[in-house]
């Protein structure tokens, strides 16, 4: 008989003796190479993590790869960190320069530590959502496979995180990154009366809207949509299969920048939109992945050494910004949802 | 094994960025529904649309959540993923494995499911991609009969998750792997049984860096802080000086409130410690030479979602300081949060989260009613309007009559 609400396995469990004597214990961390973490207990232990970026969409082969590698060197202990990283846990420091060979030879990527472009937080896509207005994994792997230097070394100003998500819920942490890649639809959804009319309950279909676009009609027994309260969401599709919202010529990607969540030295930001759309271009999204390099080298060019991208366009002004990159402004950059008036510019002082 | 050929797809499995398309053809070497999924994602790369249908209740016998139905939209083409659901299941604290827990998720999904999986989903689960309706129960009985437990979906508690903590942190200020673990388990209904207005998260981060990211991807953000100084260890400043490190610049110069110094003629650093604002910086920067303080426990923010409806908040702060200990079980916090939960359960509309309630009814109610005081740490900077709703009943109301005179 399955049991219910026998909540997670107890991480105490999983834990490597290493972490088990020295829990709550440790006294500083360094990190010795790009993807190694030291981290030093007061009793003087030592434990080594070793970070191997992943896909996040992985087949159980691969698991069953790292659980052999972590059997090999790590006494059979593992973790996964937030951003999807696996990370090999060395308890003994012999052992450390051997992983490190074998995961090299077997073309593991090891980084994402310190002042890198760690790995890219983002959701489904085509691959299994029903609302995407892009691929994830795809366009993670073409933003990946371009920066990859920056992810195997440590020479950024900061820090850099990103998150992709594929629609405008922002099921990733897109809204806080210091670079967010969302997918955006530009067109309303696309009404199948005769569908609609034998698959959807009318009244819940009007509620699915966040913006009140959806109107019943009667007559037609059918809705109709206000295209100028529609801002794309695809929440109605949700509802129904009658309301297709996707459009391979219209859909596409916008990019904001400038968040972050730790509080250090600032307070935690939104990120913001500089590009409303560049076009899906797969399998290489060679549009997007050319704007966040020149974005990125941009930053590097000009930031000051600790200076997150958000940090750093916050010092020398969003207009500076925009001058000193020439992406093109537009009124689209201009907020006109519920917030707007905190982004206009109540002051006479500015630069150009 | 489908045959069929993948051009677009294919050019992914180059450059140096580990490929999720060799990862879907691993497991398409044993698994239909993952071949034939590789088929549908190929045709979305050459038309630029998804293929995906949501929709149809899906799962298992006392449980109202946990598993996400989704359906092909041409399952005469793809009858392999005509039902290819996700199931999700709850994480240890961490992401903390051995290779054996790891190896039985795989074994189970394995017998049933595509053989792919997300590892993790955002929110923190495993995330199992891709199985038939008909062996959802089998499914869950068997990974239930190896101590495993679903995750939450819909109008529920979702699946919480915390930091690395004490497990491998020298900056946590509670135990955050223990108090995912405690409070989840005490949640059990509330994560497994959809009854809110929407959904509700809580994110355990061990101090004010956020790894979690919890202020701006919870309703409810547990943030690690302390109450009295930071410490030094200033033989170790001396080391960092040494090496040449540059202290004031990189350090003192970017403290936000400008309380902390550096004596070079020392070398040593000292901090008002009431200008403090506990953001990390100096820390993160020379973690062998300064600590937290002493007095450690949690700041409780509140309200943070992402975009839908309202666009996106950030959790503002409700309770500066709570004591986060083991050993009184978390009391303190579970009140708060079934006081805060309840709240919401009554005024909240369909699909209103946390935050956008208090944003519609204001934080005064929310604070009166759940009986949280209100205290200057609680927003930046007061209201500069004067348009406060006085509780009336507050008031003398033994009142004036219409021509003036005292009643
Ligand atoms: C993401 C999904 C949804 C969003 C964003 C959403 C948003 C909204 C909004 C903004 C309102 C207007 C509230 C007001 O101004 O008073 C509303 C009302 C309503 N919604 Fe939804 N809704 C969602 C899903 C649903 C669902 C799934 C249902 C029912 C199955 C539903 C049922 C209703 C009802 C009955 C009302 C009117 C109730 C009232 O005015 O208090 N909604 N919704
Ligand atoms: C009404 C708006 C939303 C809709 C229609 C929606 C829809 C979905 C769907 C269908 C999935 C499952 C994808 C799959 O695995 O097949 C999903 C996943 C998820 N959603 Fe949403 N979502 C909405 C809003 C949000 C918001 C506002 C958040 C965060 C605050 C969020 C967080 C997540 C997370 C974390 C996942 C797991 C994603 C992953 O790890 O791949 N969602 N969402
Ligand atoms: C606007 C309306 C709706 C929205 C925005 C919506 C959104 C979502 C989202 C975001 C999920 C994924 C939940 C997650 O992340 O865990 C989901 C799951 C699901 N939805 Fe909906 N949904 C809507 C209406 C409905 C309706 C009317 C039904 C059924 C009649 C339904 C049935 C389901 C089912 C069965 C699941 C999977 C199980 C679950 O998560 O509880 N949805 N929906
Ligand atoms: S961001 Fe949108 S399309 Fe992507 S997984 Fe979330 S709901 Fe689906
Ligand atoms: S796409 Fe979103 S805003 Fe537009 S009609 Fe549908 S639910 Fe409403
Ligand atoms: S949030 Fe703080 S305590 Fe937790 S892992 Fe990050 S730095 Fe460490
Ligand atoms: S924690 Fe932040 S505010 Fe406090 S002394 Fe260090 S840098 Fe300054």
């Amino acid at each position: 008989m399955a049991k219910l609400d026998q909540g997670p396995p107890n991480y105490k469990e999983m834990l490597p003796p290493i972490i088990k004597e020295n829990y709550g214990k440790w006294q500083y961390h360094e990190i010795p190479q790009p993807g190694v973490l030291k981290h030093v207990a007061e009793s003087g232990a030592a434990l080594y993590s070793v970070r191997v970026g992943s896909p996040r969409l992985v087949s159980i082969d691969f698991i069953r790869d790292i659980c052999n590698l972590a059997d090999q060197y790590c006494d059979g202990h593992l973790r996964f960190t937030t951003r999807n990283n696996v990370e090999f846990l060395v308890s003994d420091e012999a052992k450390l320069k051997e992983l490190l060979e074998t995961l090299s030879a077997q073309g593991y990527a090891v980084g994402g530590t310190g002042a890198s472009i760690s790995n890219i937080i983002h959701t489904q896509g085509w691959v299994h959502c029903h609302t995407p207005a892009t691929d994830a994994s795809g366009v993670v792997k073409a933003v990946m496979d371009d920066l990859y230097e920056y992810f195997e070394s440590m020479k950024l100003p900061a820090k850099l995180k990103m998150g992709l998500a594929c629609c405008l819920n922002m099921c990733g942490s897109t809204h806080c990154s210091d670079i967010g890649i969302v997918g955006v639809h530009r067109t309303p959804p696309r009404i199948d009366h005769e569908k609609l009319r034998k698959t959807t309950e009318i009244p819940t279909l009007v509620a699915s809207c966040p913006t009140g676009a959806i109107r019943p009609d009667p007559k037609n027994k059918s809705v109709v949509v206000n295209e100028d309260k529609c801002m794309y969401c695809g929440n109605c599709y949700t509802m129904s299969p009658a309301m297709e919202i996707y459009d391979p010529r219209n859909d596409g990607i916008a990019i904001l920048i400038g968040g972050k969540v730790s509080n250090a030295r600032t307070a935690p930001s939104f990120s913001r939109m500089v590009i409303p759309f560049l076009p899906n271009n797969p399998p290489r999204w060679p549009e997007v992945t050319e704007a966040i390099r020149s974005i990125i080298e941009l930053w590097i060019a000009n930031a000051h050494k600790g200076e997150r991208l958000g940090e750093w366009i916050e010092r020398i002004g969003w207009e500076k910004f925009f001058s000193l990159s020439g992406l093109p402004f537009s009124e689209m950059l201009i907020d006109d949802y519920i917030f707007a008036r905190e982004t206009f510019r109540t002051a006479a002082g500015f630069k150009y | 094994m489908t045959e069929k050929k993948t051009p677009l797809l294919d050019e992914l499995e180059k450059g140096k960025w580990p490929s999720f398309v060799t990862e879907m053809k691993r497991a398409a070497v044993k698994s239909e529904s993952a071949g034939e999924l590789l088929q549908v994602l190929e045709r979305s790369y050459v038309e630029h649309r998804g293929h995906w249908k949501h929709g149809g209740i899906v799962g298992v016998r006392g449980y109202g959540g946990g598993v996400i139905g989704r359906y092909v939209d041409e399952p005469e083409t793809y009858p392999n993923v005509a039902e290819f659901h996700t199931v999700r299941i709850n994480q240890p604290s961490g992401f903390f494995y051995n290779t054996k827990t790891l190896r039985t998720i795989c074994d189970i999904w394995e017998k049933y499911g595509s053989r792919l999986t997300n590892m993790h989903g955002s929110t923190g689960d495993v995330i199992l991609l891709g199985c038939k309706t008909e062996d959802i129960q089998p499914i869950f009985d068997e990974y239930s009969e190896a101590g495993f437990d679903l995750g939450g979906s819909g109008s529920c508690l979702r699946t919480t998750n915390c930091c690395v903590g004490p497990g491998r942190c020298e900056f946590a200020c509670y135990d955050t792997l223990e108090a995912c673990y405690n409070i989840t388990n005490e949640f059990m209904d509330e994560l497994h049984r959809p009854m809110w207005p929407y959904k509700s998260k809580i994110k355990f981060s061990g101090c004010a860096n956020d790894c979690t990211g919890a202020i701006a991807r919870s309703d409810i953000s547990v943030i690690g802080t302390w109450r009295d100084s930071i410490q030094f260890d200033q033989a170790a400043v001396k080391e960092y000086a040494a090496k040449n490190f540059d202290i004031q610049g990189l350090v003192c110069d970017k403290c936000p409130t400008k309380c902390l110094t550096y004596n070079s003629q020392a070398q040593e650093l000292s901090v008002v410690a009431e200008d403090c604002t506990r953001c990390m910086h100096c820390i993160n920067m020379m973690p062998k030479a300064i600590k937290a303080g002493k007095e450690k426990g949690a700041s409780i923010l509140i309200g943070g979602k992402s975009t839908i409806v309202q666009s996106a908040f950030m959790s503002s702060v409700v309770v500066p300081f709570m004591k986060m200990e083991v050993e009184s079980d978390f009391e303190e916090f579970k009140d708060l949060v079934r006081r805060i939960w309840d709240w919401w359960d009554e005024n909240g509309k369909s699909r209103e989260r946390l935050g956008e309630l208090i944003y519609r009814v204001g934080m005064g109610k929310f604070l009166r009613e759940c009986e949280i005081p209100a205290v200057p740490q609680q927003v930046f900077r007061p209201r500069a309007n004067p348009y406060v709703f006085w509780q009336q009943d507050d008031l003398d109301k033994s009142g004036t009559a219409l021509d003036g005179s005292k009643l």
